[in-house]
């Protein structure tokens, strides 16, 4: 029962990978950018959750009415505002730009937080759980994660396939050139993407703060984690994403299980063999 | 004398610093269709780029239905009254046919041609609406990239190239659907390697060389070997 209970958990840590790489999934489907700050913007949108709760006193999940659409926001203005200038046919200039913003997150929330670990309350709900199998009791909290990156993803997914914005997003992705003589105005189809990713970095940020303790410097491991996920996955498939994410928190669960010590190892090398086997990720290509 | 729809004065376009276009001037009246012939590399497909604001370092005059359309941002040129049918198709691969039409469609410019119109003309379309566009044969994607341009209810059609890479029995059911196409009081520029073809159909014709207007007027004004020879610069 204990490798069930390992193997259950890891399920639904892999829910909140998902939540982490689906913004970057999306965002590399759509203009091929890797935002290398999109962990340390999952991290600021946990600041900003934390500032707002502070404020108001909102329990952290019902905060994500505040927080998604400011995030949103701030996403289109990134992205109106300095990435479009930075999308070309060179691959470069969008990494640094975006290195260079991961610095700048890092610091700046260093001087506004400190480097003092913080963590949202999410009060009964982070305590509660319930037995499923003798031996295996499910929280509430990584449940919720769960159903959450399920509801994210689909929702995604709808947005992609069956709605007149994600046809843009397509088309834009196919041939950017044609999908402008077609009347799109490439910049603000980008920036409408990059406010959707902020939309679900702001649901991760949230996940992320009332699940564990985080400081201004756990964006990078939680990018690799994203990257990790997409990789598995296939690039811009979304529901793959969602099995990279289970795939990676089963190996971590299955590797702690082991020895507590080899957790974070056997994420990286579950990542390693699907490559190794399938270099284009378990479901390349998107499809509707 | 019928109304002037477009009208380009002496057009310079380049690549980088690579000029493609030396002074290309143009009318073309409502209603009118020309044939813009010239080999490989004359700079066809850049001056249909010009016109759709595709290609950003040019110079010259361009009027669209009295209005300036030189220097205008490409996505604002479908809402003008211009489509273009592109060389080698261009459908997006990962749009079903169906999705590709309604793209060509979004500018919502009033007109005879809709999703029923377009399918009506192309049958063929309306059974394969749900397929990826890829997995069309040639000849009907090439019916997928006419019906894009038409649903935006454009006032110029612009024709690269229809019979790249068809079969010829394709390439005659194309053509035969033609007059079909640009009915109505379009005007079209038909670019096409097949000059026969293409002067056949046309009202009137421009023979480019090395970017330049080598000849022009109406087909029967000239003989095969005055056509050629301003084909091949001979
Ligand atoms: N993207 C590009 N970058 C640089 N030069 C280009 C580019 N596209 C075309 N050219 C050059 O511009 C000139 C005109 O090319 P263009 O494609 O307009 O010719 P075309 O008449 O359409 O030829 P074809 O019959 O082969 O389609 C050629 O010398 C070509 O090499
Ligand atoms: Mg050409």
């Amino acid at each position: 029962m204990e490798w069930v209970n390992a193997i259950i958990q890891g399920i639904l840590i892999g829910g909140l990978y998902a939540l982490f790489a689906a913004g970057l999934s999306l965002i590399f489907g759509v203009m091929r950018l890797v935002n290398i700050a999109h962990g340390d913007f999952i991290v600021a949108a946990a600041y900003l959750a934390y500032v707002v709760v502070a404020a108001t006193g909102l329990h952290p999940l019902v905060s994500l009415v505040i927080i998604v659409p400011l995030s949103a926001v701030a996403g289109y203005a990134l992205q109106a505002g300095i990435l479009n200038r930075t999308i070309g046919d060179d691959l470069l200039p969008p990494l640094l730009v975006t290195f260079g913003l991961s610095v700048i997150l890092q610091n700046g929330m260093l001087e506004l937080f400190t480097a003092d670990s913080r963590k949202l309350d999410a009060g009964l709900l982070d305590i509660q759980n319930f037995n499923l199998l003798p031996g295996v009791n499910i929280g509430y909290m990584p449940l919720l994660m769960f159903v959450a990156a399920i509801i994210v993803i689909a929702g995604l997914q709808y947005i992609f396939y069956r709605t007149s914005l994600g046809r843009a997003f397509r088309a834009v992705s196919d041939d950017g050139e044609i999908a402008q003589i077609m009347g799109l105005d490439n910049r603000k189809i980008f920036a409408a993407a990059m406010a959707l990713s902020f939309g679900v970095i702001a649901i991760a940020g949230v996940f992320l703060a009332v699940r564990a303790n985080f400081d201004p410097f756990v964006g990078p491991s939680r990018l690799i984690f994203g990257f990790e996920a997409v990789i598995i996955g296939g690039l811009g498939n979304l529901w793959g994403t969602l099995v990279g994410g289970i795939i990676l928190g089963v190996a971590q669960a299955i590797g702690a299980q082991i020895d507590p010590g080899w957790q974070l190892l056997a994420g990286h090398i579950a990542f390693l063999l699907v490559l190794a086997i399938k270099p284009r990720g378990l479901f390349p290509r998107i499809d509707g | 004398m019928s109304d002037t729809i477009l009208s380009l004065t002496d057009i310079e376009a380049f690549y980088g610093d690579a000029q493609a276009l030396h002074g290309v001037s143009l009318e073309l009246a409502a209603g009118e269709t020309l044939a813009l012939i010239g080999s490989n590399g004359a700079g066809k497909t850049t001056l249909l780029k010009t016109i759709c604001g595709l290609i950003e370092r040019h110079i010259g005059a361009m009027l669209f239905d009295g209005a300036n359309i030189s220097g205008i941002s490409p996505n604002k040129i479908p809402a003008r009254g211009i489509a273009l049918v592109p060389e080698g198709r261009r459908l997006f691969p990962s749009l079903s046919v169906e999705e590709n039409l309604l793209l060509g469609g979004q500018v919502d410019r009033r007109g005879p041609w809709n999703l029923g119109a377009v399918y009506e003309l192309f049958p063929v379309l309306r059974e394969r609406q749900h397929q990826p566009s890829t997995s069309l044969s040639g000849g009907q994607q090439q019916m997928v990239a006419i019906g894009r341009a038409l649903m935006a209810n454009p006032k110029l059609l612009l024709l690269d190239e229809l019979s790249l890479g068809l079969a010829p029995v394709i390439i005659k059911d194309i053509y035969a659907l033609l007059p079909r196409i640009v009915a109505e009081g379009m005007s079209a520029i038909l670019v096409e390697q097949d000059v026969t073809r293409a002067l056949g159909f046309a009202d009137r014709f421009i023979c480019l060389q090395e970017g330049r207007v080598a000849l022009e007027g109406e087909p029967k004004a000239f003989t095969r070997e005055q056509i050629s020879q301003a084909y091949f610069g001979t």
